[in-house]
């Protein structure tokens, strides 16, 4: 039969099932076909800490939501738009962010009286008026893949478990989803278990058919591909586009890639993927712990290796001391801190931004390190090489700060010529650089006088043997000193070196349509890291309705980019939205004396675009109002802005 | 999980990718220009001066040397060589060296660390590093107590030592090191005397020599909070009966005129000492440092007083030949370098690999 073809230009799905039902599968495929058709996309994957909960219960629920679209979008949407529920438990985890009058496909298979008692449902929700503001599709799409399947003469369980592929067909006949990249990549996956393979497909092809011939569905939706800039495109998520950083980073550097980690979710997929990539001289070393990680790329880059270590909050603080070492020696060093939610253990799968104040001063003494954050998934390969370029440049440890949502997220990359990414010269010493009373001597900490990093002498270099440890030292000659001037001159050397890098870096970028315009915008949301994405959709939004608001978004945070305290200065109000309770706000305000307003949530998951955008019109209209009432009255402003908080 | 079996490239002298140097070197040019800050008397002079002697007779170049170390009294050792060095911090050498020695196989690398800073704080780094085998030589500093502290008790100190922090006696059962780096599968390991210079030589260059992990315990006195720990095996009048020599491929046989040696216990199947006189020549235990088991090396080990030291053996108890973590590393790596293409655009290949489209 003929279906009619209605016009979208965007759509929000969350598939959602038992941990064991391939969720995250399900969603990466459905993402590949729609990344393929051309759609701009972004994905969030949401799953338990627990590797399998017990069955049908809400623990157990694993989600993966996927936006895409026909323009430029920047977060993987607030609210569903379809959800697709493979069992109750499912159904009553993700009823609550649902927009009314969204679609809900669910498998009905699953919804036998023990399977809602274990999801707490009391009656079945299919039966009653519990989902009469929805629009409800309940199949049962595990009996249809075991029908489907039946000639390959699996087990029913076995049978059973392609009822992901059977949904996953369905939701790409409904969206008009390129069907090819699945079945390919069904053949590659199970190309040695025929029946597997043969039944995942067969699946996957029922479903499609099934949405063609039902007559529940009576309409097929069109969403046209974005219009992007030309170049080749593939989707990735943040760990794999800051793993292809790294060694884009030791390419450009010309120095081995030494990584020494210990698994942690959710960094630990930067190790898995390193290590597949040894053809590129990647040493990956899986340490016996956190500090014996850092150790070994610490001890590696004292070679002359790319030394790196990856790992999470509760990993970051073993590190504390090594990296206070780095700082001492003056060695390249890379920290990569995917953020979860803390503190201690935490939350392990799910997101937060807390770790800034912890990357920043988190050792003993005073130990600057350059602390740098991607904005996106793709911005982790950007932020990769910019990070290896300030640690060889400037000979120092460099905290890079994702987090569990750029990790696992993913949107469509235009994938970068080689040729445009920066030379990093790693400048080993070769010479002697004194004369000292016997001759020709090497001082490794005589610095550069541009950048003040020290000469980097590796093993093997004659003449130039020398010894550095966690003990003060002489400048220049590096020898140990206990002396009170020294140490004063040198904890003031080591922090200028770091401040010294913001000559490097660009000026504060400000996206203020009205920059010129004398009623332009007076508040600024200021963000970093992963709150890009809702910082930018919620600006967006804001502007939409008139409002003028500029929005900048920070990619240095040790050092700040040398214009920031001007730029703040500009505004009349400065909002810093963080997954935290006000770090990078503590850190503008001790810095600039600007009393920037906070907006804050930790719940673990993306700050919402439209609770945010809410946040941004109270705080123009508050300012617009004490603006009014001139002279400024700092009372009346505080009182504004209690009344956003 | 598959597992796979591992290519065994084939073991050679632990040095034997290390350059060597063209003219002949004196210990003058691995003298540091710093000076040397121990206290009068301290063991770590006697081990400085005989690591400085036999350096130069190894033959490596100067500048593919390094000496990587902790924190403790022993651990300021590298500032001394004028080699490559760095001195980290507590506990954590043996792994910055596992680093090291895995990125560039061209450099012979030692660890010094003292007995607090390798069995307590850093206890985790050394066993790993000897299961792993990777290729550094390990100088454990045992003088049975934390010197650089000012003298409380430490992992190797006897049962009830009374020190500043257990006025009363301690009361944690010390470790044995020789036991510990044999249980944690080390495949290279000895003990030896700060003040013996020439057996401290000889175990040093074998150590040196060998493809792995090398453990090293070296009794050590500390004349300042420990002093006379390791009398007994140093005066001349009891370390006779005191020190039991091992050398590979000879009966285990010491005390006055070699009376007493070392017999298996037909009992308990371990060592145990006994008189010549009584179980005959034909009945000693000969020592094999290359058996394949440790059982025997770990048996020996035990006869190491774990209070005050009167009796302990001394020199290799186990030297045998064991795949190396940082050869099989670079095996892997030079084994996916071979297979790759060598063009320059690999980096390209690999950004543009996965499901791509093209928008024009």
């Amino acid at each position: 039969m003929t279906k009619q073809v209605k016009q979208l230009d965007r759509v929000i799905i969350r598939f959602a099932g038992d941990s064991g039902d391939g969720m995250q599968l399900t969603g990466d495929r459905f993402t590949q076909e729609t990344a393929s058709f051309g759609n701009d996309l972004s994905t969030l994957p949401n799953f338990p800490a627990e590797i399998r909960a017990p069955a049908g219960t809400l623990p157990g629920v694993s989600s993966f939501q996927v936006h895409f679209a026909d323009h430029d979008i920047l977060t993987p949407g607030d609210s569903p738009d379809v959800l697709v529920a493979m069992n109750p438990a499912a159904l009553r985890a993700n009823l609550g962010d649902i927009k009314k009058g969204a679609s809900i496909i669910v498998d009905s298979h699953d919804f036998t009286s023990r399977n809602l008692k274990r999801a707490g449902y009391p009656e079945n929700p299919l039966d009653t008026d519990a989902l009469d503001e929805y629009f409800v599709h309940d199949f049962d799409l595990t009996g249809m893949t075991v029908e489907a399947v039946k000639e390959f003469g699996l087990s029913r369980k076995d049978a059973s478990r392609a009822k992901n592929m059977f949904a996953l067909g369905l939701l790409s006949w409904m969206y008009g989803r390129p069907t090819e990249p699945t079945i390919d990549f069904l053949e590659k996956r199970f190309a040695r278990v025929a029946d597997i393979r043969d039944a995942n497909v067969t699946a996957f092809k029922a479903g499609w058919f099934f949405g063609e011939t039902t007559e529940a569905f009576v309409v097929q939706y069109e969403i046209k591909p974005a219009p992007m800039n030309p170049g080749t495109y593939r989707n990735i998520t943040g760990n794999l586009a800051l793993s292809y950083g790294l060694i884009a980073g030791s390419t450009q550097s010309g120095l081995p890639l030494f990584l020494g980690s210990y698994p942690i979710t959710p960094a630990s997929d930067i190790l898995h993927e390193l290590s597949k990539h040894k053809r590129f001289g990647v040493t990956t070393f899986q340490a016996e712990d956190e500090i014996a990680g850092v150790g070994a790329a610490l001890g590696a880059a004292f070679g002359g290796a790319l030394g790196v270590t990856t790992t999470s909050g509760p990993g970051l603080a073993l590190k504390s001391e090594t990296i206070g070492l780095g700082v001492m020696m003056e060695l390249p060093l890379l920290v990569i801190d995917v953020q979860r939610g803390g503190p201690s253990t935490g939350l392990p799968t799910k997101t937060e931004q807390a770790d800034l104040l912890q990357a920043m001063f988190g050792r003993n003494g005073e130990s600057p390190v350059p602390v740098i954050a991607p904005q996106s998934p793709t911005d982790c390969f950007d932020a990769a090489v910019e990070a290896v370029r300030i640690a060889i440049t400037y000979r120092t440890p460099v905290v890079l700060l994702s987090d569990g949502n750029l990790a696992n997220g993913s949107e469509p990359w235009r994938i970068p010529d080689v040729a445009d990414l920066p030379p990093i010269d790693p400048a080993f010493a070769t010479e002697p650089n004194h004369t000292g009373k016997k001759g020709d001597e090497f001082w490794p900490y005589l610095r550069d006088e541009a950048t003040l990093a020290r000469p980097w002498a590796v093993p093997g270099t004659a003449g130039l043997e020398h010894r550095v440890g966690g003990l003060e030292k002489v400048d220049g000659s590096g020898n140990i000193s206990y002396e009170p001037a020294n140490h004063d001159f040198m904890v003031r050397t080591r922090q200028a070196k770091v401040e010294r890098i913001a000559e490097s870096i660009p000026p504060t970028y400000v996206d203020d349509p009205t920059a010129h315009d004398s009623q332009g915008a007076r508040v600024l949301v200021l963000g970093w890291g992963s709150t890009y994405g809702p910082i930018g959709a919620a600006v967006r939004q804001v502007r939409k309705t008139g409002v003028f608001v500029a929005q900048a978004h920070l990619r240095h945070l040790n050092p700040f980019p040398k214009d920031l305290g001007e730029v703040l200065k500009r505004y009349d109000a400065v909002m810093v939205p963080e997954m935290n309770l006000g770090q990078l706000s503590m850190l503008l305000r001790a810095k600039y004396l600007v009393d920037v307003v906070g907006y804050n949530h930790v719940r673990g998951l993306p700050l919402r675009a439209a609770e945010l955008a809410d946040a941004i019109t109270d705080l123009v209209e508050a300012t617009a109002h004490a603006a009014d009432d001139a002279p400024l009255n700092a009372d009346t402003v505080d009182a504004h802005k209690e009344a956003v908080r | 999980m598959t597992h796979t079996e591992l290519p065994f490239p084939g073991l050679s002298s632990g040095l034997a990718s290390v350059p060597v140097a063209e003219a002949p070197q004196n210990r003058k040019e691995f003298t540091s220009d710093q000076e040397v800050r121990w206290c009068p008397g301290c063991g770590d002079y006697a081990v400085l001066a005989a690591v400085q002697g036999f350096l130069p007779d190894l033959g490596l170049r100067r500048e593919n040397i390094v000496f990587v170390s902790g924190i403790g009294c022993s651990s300021r050792f590298p500032y001394y060589l004028d080699t490559y060095g760095m001195h980290s911090i507590h506990g954590r050498a043996p792994a910055i060296a596992t680093g090291l020695a895995t990125s560039r196989s061209d450099l012979s690398v030692w660890v010094v660390t003292g007995d607090g800073d390798a069995l307590s704080i850093g206890g985790n780094h050394l066993i790993h590093a000897l299961r792993r085998n990777v290729n550094m030589t390990i100088l454990l500093f045992n003088n049975r107590i934390y010197g650089l502290t000012k003298g409380q008790y430490s992992p190797t100190s006897e049962l009830g030592k009374v020190t500043k922090s257990t006025p009363m006696g301690s009361l944690d059962n010390p470790f044995n090191p020789v036991s510990l780096a044999l249980g944690a599968e080390g495949t290279f390991v000895a003990r030896t005397i700060d003040s013996d210079r020439k057996h401290l030589t000889s175990v040093l260059s074998a150590a040196a020599a060998h493809r792995g992990t090398a453990l090293v315990e070296i009794f050590q006195n500390c004349p300042i909070f420990n002093d006379g720990a390791f009398d007994a095996i140093k005066d001349p009048e009891t370390k006779q009966t005191a020190i039991i020599p091992l050398v590979h491929d000879e009966p285990i046989r010491f005390g006055a005129d070699g009376a007493k040696g070392i017999v298996r216990d037909q009992v308990t199947g371990s060592v145990k000492v006994a008189d010549v006189a009584d179980v005959g020549e034909d009945a000693l235990l000969v020592h094999d440092a290359h058996a394949a088991d440790s059982t025997t090396a770990f048996a020996l080990s035990r006869l190491t007083d774990a209070g005050y030291l009167n009796q302990a053996p001394i020199g290799i108890f186990r030297q045998v030949e064991h795949p190396t973590y940082d050869d099989l590393a670079r095996e892997q790596i030079n084994t996916a370098e071979a297979g790759a293409d060598e063009t320059s655009d690999a980096l390209t290949g690999l950004l543009n690999s996965g499901d791509t489209w093209t928008v024009v």
